[in-house]
């Protein structure tokens, strides 16, 4: 199948930068703030936004990694088993605000684990959710407080969202879904 | 990693890559056993029974505390409180949870073979915890796993099994499950208690009788319960015997590798098979095997409940 680049690596870096100047407006600097990734990709936005929150406030935000494979709501596992990685918040995540990071945000799903997920290691004082890219077909209510890109895609095309240290390349791309391929 | 098997009967069968994925699952649960709230919802509405038909504490308690922690509808049952004490048979039991929709069923039995012959009449998938003296899988299990944290890789380490080898279920998921990791493995006891047809079962396994040759350049070494109440079987001479020929005391350790990790299976005759400062030394990892044993079984537990569609 085909695929369109619709972001270059250039656009992802501005996309970053933008995300992490709203972080730091919408919430007056970066006290108190920390930042967890959603394995895979996830994590990786997260450790970029801590690096260009540094770059522009001088300050180390701590990231966080969260895989939610024990708190999916369909336990289905293919044949061919998904190793579960560890989930790993070395900081006390009490009264921080947390800034949840995932590439691509669609049914919601997934972050509606990771809430539930982080709520089982303390109890943050807010938590906001950054994405690169938003597409529609939401199923739970759940939004995006930062957003690289809102790219309304139909149900049955795929966005993969590529990092050069996940995948050994950049970029934002869309495609048509194979008939029987299954979402990722 | 493709996993493929419905039941966990034992350890014999499963490949290195198999055993690797089973730990490297469990490394993942040990994390979630530190969290100030140590659950997740993985396991939400499956229900496991837990059969446990010879007493046990640890085993019963750490798969009931596993199945708690990924949150499954964990089912006791024991052979004290229920209708097998009325006289029903294993196969009318079986039929009866069957009927109750259970997903899991983890069955310990005085009988070898107790656990596949479930298995082999029920949908549900079912996990060994010891079957009579022929496995013990999720024990040989949280062995590895415990010993893995000390020594990194089983390649070419060696492994001393020292004690009651006959009664010994214990041992046989360990010789399986570290020979299988790529670890050389000998059996150290008394003659009496060491299976005459062991070395044609485990053509890999060394054989030694005497335990400060056995264990002198040993990594591991692995101290086994002796049955206090088989000492009249005429099987060994006398408990003074015993511990000054096996027992792992403090002068032998001395005598042995620095960083050799000291394993035992509990529960554990202090003075008997292993001396307390040994057991509580900085060698020793049997608190460790207790914890890692809710660890291997929250992931086997996990594993076999979520393949289940795909079957």
């Amino acid at each position: 199948m085909r695929e369109h680049r619709l972001a270059d690596a250039t656009e992802i870096g501005r996309m970053i930068t933008r995300i992490a100047t709203q972080i730091i407006e919408h919430n007056k600097g970066v006290e108190d703030l920390a930042l967890v990734g959603i394995v895979r990709r996830g994590d990786v936005l997260a450790r970029r936004l801590a690096a260009e929150l540094k770059r522009l406030e001088g300050h180390e935000v701590p990231v966080g990694v969260i895989d939610i494979t024990l708190y999916r709501d369909d336990l289905q596992l293919a044949a061919e088993m998904p190793m579960v990685q560890t989930s790993s918040i070395p900081f006390d995540i009490s009264d921080k605000i947390i800034v949840l990071a995932d590439d691509v945000l669609f049914t919601g799903r997934t972050v509606r684990a990771a809430l539930t997920e982080i709520l089982d290691f303390g109890r943050p004082r807010m938590i906001q959710l950054a994405v690169l890219v938003d597409r529609i077909h939401r199923e739970l209510p759940i939004g995006a407080d930062f957003i690289g890109r809102k790219i309304p895609a139909a149900r049955d095309e795929i966005i993969d969202v590529y990092f050069q240290e996940t995948d050994g390349k950049e970029g934002v791309f869309i495609k048509k879904r194979a008939n029987e391929e299954t979402e990722k | 990693m493709t996993w493929t098997h419905k039941h966990l009967l034992g350890l014999e069968g499963l490949s290195r890559d198999e055993l690797t994925f089973l730990l490297d699952t469990a490394e993942r649960f040990h994390e979630v056993l530190d969290r100030p709230i140590p659950f997740v919802p993985a396991l939400r509405g499956k229900t496991i029974l837990n059969m446990f038909y010879e007493p046990s504490t640890r085993t019963s308690m750490s798969f009931a505390m596993a199945g708690k922690r990924l949150s499954a509808d964990m089912v006791g049952f024991s052979k004290l409180t229920s209708a097998v004490q009325k006289g029903e048979n294993l196969l009318d039991t079986v039929r009866t949870i069957e009927s109750m929709r259970v997903d899991g069923v983890v069955i310990r039995h005085s009988c070898p073979g107790s656990a596949k012959f479930i298995a082999d009449r029920i949908d549900a998938f079912v996990v060994n915890a010891g079957d009579g003296a022929h496995e013990h899988p999720t024990q040989g299990l949280l062995d590895l796993f415990a010993a893995r944290k000390r020594v990194g890789s089983f390649e070419g380490k060696r492994l001393v099994i020292v004690g009651d080898i006959t009664h010994g279920r214990v041992a046989r998921s360990a010789i399986i499950g570290f020979a299988a990791m790529g670890a050389k493995v000998t059996i150290c006891g008394p003659p009496t208690l060491i299976p005459r047809d062991l070395g044609k079962a485990f053509p890999y396994i060394e054989i030694d009788h005497d335990f400060d040759r056995a264990s002198k350049d040993a990594d591991m070494v692995m101290m086994l319960r002796i049955q206090l109440e088989r000492q009249h079987t005429g099987l060994f001479p006398s408990i003074r015997e015993y511990r000054r020929l096996y027992c792992l005391t403090a002068q032998r350790l001395k005598k042995l590798k620095p960083d050799v990790v000291v394993m035992h299976p509990g529960p554990m005759n202090r003075g008997v098979e292993i001396e307390p400062a040994v057991a509580d030394g900085a060698n020793s990892v049997i608190l460790a095997q207790v914890r890692a044993g809710v660890a291997v079984r929250m992931a086997i537990l996990y594993i076999l409940a979520g393949g289940e569609l795909e079957r």
